[in-house]
């Protein structure tokens, strides 16, 4: 088992025919996902080679799920693009909505959060760098040869910190790696991922990476406190960031009081979340946990 | 700054006086005589607190607007170097009042914060009495249309006579917010002026760096006698580069990564007399060597730098490939790279980026296994040198 990706998921991808989408369709199919088609209005009808394997171009999201059955979108199109993308994709009713895309205006992703509203898509994203059930399917760019599966899941805020901390637990593995982004505004959150892998027989132990900027750790926190039972070990980058300096992601800022990394640990080590001072201390923590499972 | 959100305001219909900006003392007099009357001499930096540091002065001459403009211009506001003065007529105003649209993020919606109990000490006020602050949520796909317009204005409780001019100014405030892709868009004081007029005295705009592609005019906004050379070098050759105080310089691949590796080096850094990392550099997935040089030239412009700690994970990226651009740099800086580097290559392809490291053998170069270890190394190798 897994959250939100499986083997059986069906993906395509908006924007395959890109440069990113390109090379990312590919890296998907290496890792084992199975892609059913890509989606370009322009070049609806073609069909692209990747990885050794014919990919049908459709001419919409509509089309593409009508016509293969698929429930998984992974968009790469570019900033201007990616509101009317994820609209579309919305409309169509597709259930997983995966958004890679870097440097999507805050705007535009307000108004697709309120769109979705009452809908039935669960969107992850935008900039981030989407989600791996190992072994299985990746809908995003996580590289598939760091780990395989096993009992841990993992979410995080950051792409390359996902990556460090699966190879810092490569010999245990992991049920389910979802990066949620680090943009002001998001679709999943920690709590969301959260609650799936409490749900998720597979998951014995979770990992939370987070960064400074905004409240979502503290929420997380709080929701830990009352509904986790799986053990938690918790990360946060950005201890030495100063205030008012936006650190490589667009959310990742210290206002004021607000956002910073040491309120963040102290709300989850107060609701009994181990927390690494390092990557690798906190990988140390998870390996005690899971010693004791 | 205040002269430029004044400008969005007025483009967008927002009832605002534009008032003169000026960047000496000579033509803050010129200014002073062509509105004539009592004037207001404002500084421009992009602080607040400006009152409260000597910053806005009212002038009833020239000659006195002259003499404020030459105290102001030049002046340091929160460290801030005051290049320019507003000048604006004197409007005292009859009430002060308070109104924000602003991105929500726990949320995930917009935010309308509103208060007609007094304005430029709206935090004092949210203290005090926060009931008479009042919080509307607006949402996104919705926007603000009049009846939005109208329950926003009700809410916040604005004077009968001044409801329907709140009503216009509501909408055009919105329209800045949205058209401009802002993510604040603060009137503070929003004054009632004698004659019931009501009119944005002061102003904050903070803008959407993402959205820059649909906004060609918000080039003219940005700040550069403000920012640091350091990062405006990097900034002219695309790197995600932040100055920071302290000895070890950073590079590394991925925001998360970056921010964590200053993290490990701040820790280390306490063993090694208390050296700090000197900047954050996110040289993202493509770490080629003109990549690469780049951003060590820009750290090794940095006098402060006594070492620089290379920190990659190798993800989509190869580390052979990382390995290749370290060794590029260091041909293309020859002589200019002076500082140690430790470097610390881990994931894709390890074992090929070490072996072109390896063989490389730059006297400058230390590899490092773990991030820890080579965090260590590096606070050591600054610690040594400082």
């Amino acid at each position: 088992m897994s959250i939100y990706l499986t083997k059986d998921s069906k993906v395509i991808v908006q924007g395959m025919t890109g440069g990113m989408g390109s090379k990312h369709t590919t890296l998907m199919l290496d890792a084992g996902t199975n892609i059913v088609g890509g989606v370009n209005a322009r070049k609806a009808g073609t069909s692209v080679e990747l990885g050794g394997q014919e990919l049908p171009v459709f001419g919409s999201v509509e089309e593409a799920m009508k016509e293969t059955g698929a429930d998984v979108s992974v968009v790469f199109v570019p900033p201007a693009f990616t509101k009317d993308a994820c609209i579309e994709a919305i409309d169509a009713g597709i259930g997983l909505l995966v958004v890679i895309t870097e440097g999507v205006p805050v705007q535009d992703t307000a108004e697709v959060w309120s769109y979705l509203q009452g809908k039935t898509t669960r969107m992850i994203g935008p900039n981030c760098p989407g989600i791996i059930t190992p072994e299985e399917s990746l809908a995003g760019i996580t590289p598939h040869t760091i780990a395989g599966k096993g009992p841990i899941g993992l979410v995080s805020k950051s792409g390359t910190l996902t990556y460090q901390m699966m190879y810092e637990l490569k010999d245990h593995g992991f049920s389910t790696a979802i990066g949620i982004g680090g943009d002001p505004i998001i679709g999943t959150t920690h709590i969301d991922a959260l609650e799936a892998f409490e749900a998720d027989p597979d998951t014995q132990a979770i990992v939370m990476i987070g960064e400074i900027g905004g409240d979502a750790e503290e929420r997380a926190a709080a929701y830990i406190k009352e509904h986790v039972t799986k053990p938690v070990v918790g990360y946060v980058a950005g201890f030495t960031a100063p205030e008012g300096k936006t650190m490589g992601h667009a959310g990742a800022i210290v206002s004021g009081s607000s956002g910073t990394a040491q309120a963040k640990k102290e709300a989850l080590e107060a609701a009994g979340v181990k927390v690494g001072k390092t990557p690798s201390e906190t990988a140390a923590l998870m390996r005690e946990i899971l010693a004791g499972l | 700054m205040e002269y430029q959100a004044k400008e969005l305001f007025a483009a967008h219909g927002v009832a605002t006086t534009l008032g003169k900006v000026v960047e000496t003392a000579e033509e803050a007099r010129s200014a002073a005589e062509e509105i004539g009357g009592t004037v207001v001499v404002k500084a421009q930096v992009k602080a607040g607190g400006r009152g409260k540091a000597g910053g806005v002065k009212l002038a009833t001459s020239p000659d006195e607007a002259f003499e404020h403009a030459s105290a102001i211009l030049g002046m340091q506001i929160k460290g801030l170097t005051v290049h320019r003065v507003l000048i604006t007529p004197a409007t005292p105003p009859v009430e002060e009042y308070y109104f924000s649209f602003l991105l929500d993020r726990s949320h995930r919606s917009y935010l309308c914060i509103a208060s007609v109990e007094g304005g430029v000490e709206i935090e004092e006020v949210a203290k005090t009495n926060p009931d008479a602050v009042k919080q509307i949520p607006v949402d996104p796909g919705a926007g603000v249309d009049d009846a939005k317009a109208a329950e926003i204005v009700d809410e916040a409780g604005f004077p009968a006579e001044l409801r329907d001019q709140a009503i216009a100014m509501v909408k055009a405030l919105y329209a800045t917010f949205v058209e401009e892709d802002a993510t604040l868009v603060e009137v503070n004081p929003l004054a009632r002026l004698e004659g019931d007029k009501l009119e944005a005295l002061d102003g904050k705009v903070s803008l959407d760096d993402n959205a820059d592609f649909r906004h060609e005019d918000h080039a003219k906004f940005e700040d550069k006698s403000a920012a640091d050379p350091l990062e405006a070098k990097a900034k002219a050759k695309g790197l995600n580069y932040v100055k920071l105080d302290g000895e070890v310089g950073i590079i590394g691949n991925g925001a998360g990564l970056v921010m964590s590796t200053l993290d490990v080096v701040a820790y280390a850094g306490e063993d090694h007399g208390g050296v700090k990392p000197a900047n954050f550099l996110d040289i993202g997935g493509g770490a080629n060597a003109q990549v690469m040089a780049d951003g060590l030239d820009v750290i090794l412009g940095d006098d402060q730098v006594k070492s620089v700690f290379v920190n990659v994970f190798g993800g989509i990226t190869a580390c052979d490939e990382v390995a290749n651009g370290i060794k590029g740099a260091l041909e293309i800086l020859g002589d200019q790279a002076t500082k140690p580097l430790v470097v610390r290559l881990d994931g894709n392809n390890v074992d090929k980026g070490r072996a072109i490291l390896d063989e490389l053998n730059h006297p400058l170069v230390t590899q490092v296994p773990t991030m820890d270890g080579a965090a260590d190394k590096a606070a050591e190798l600054a610690g040594a040198a400082k």
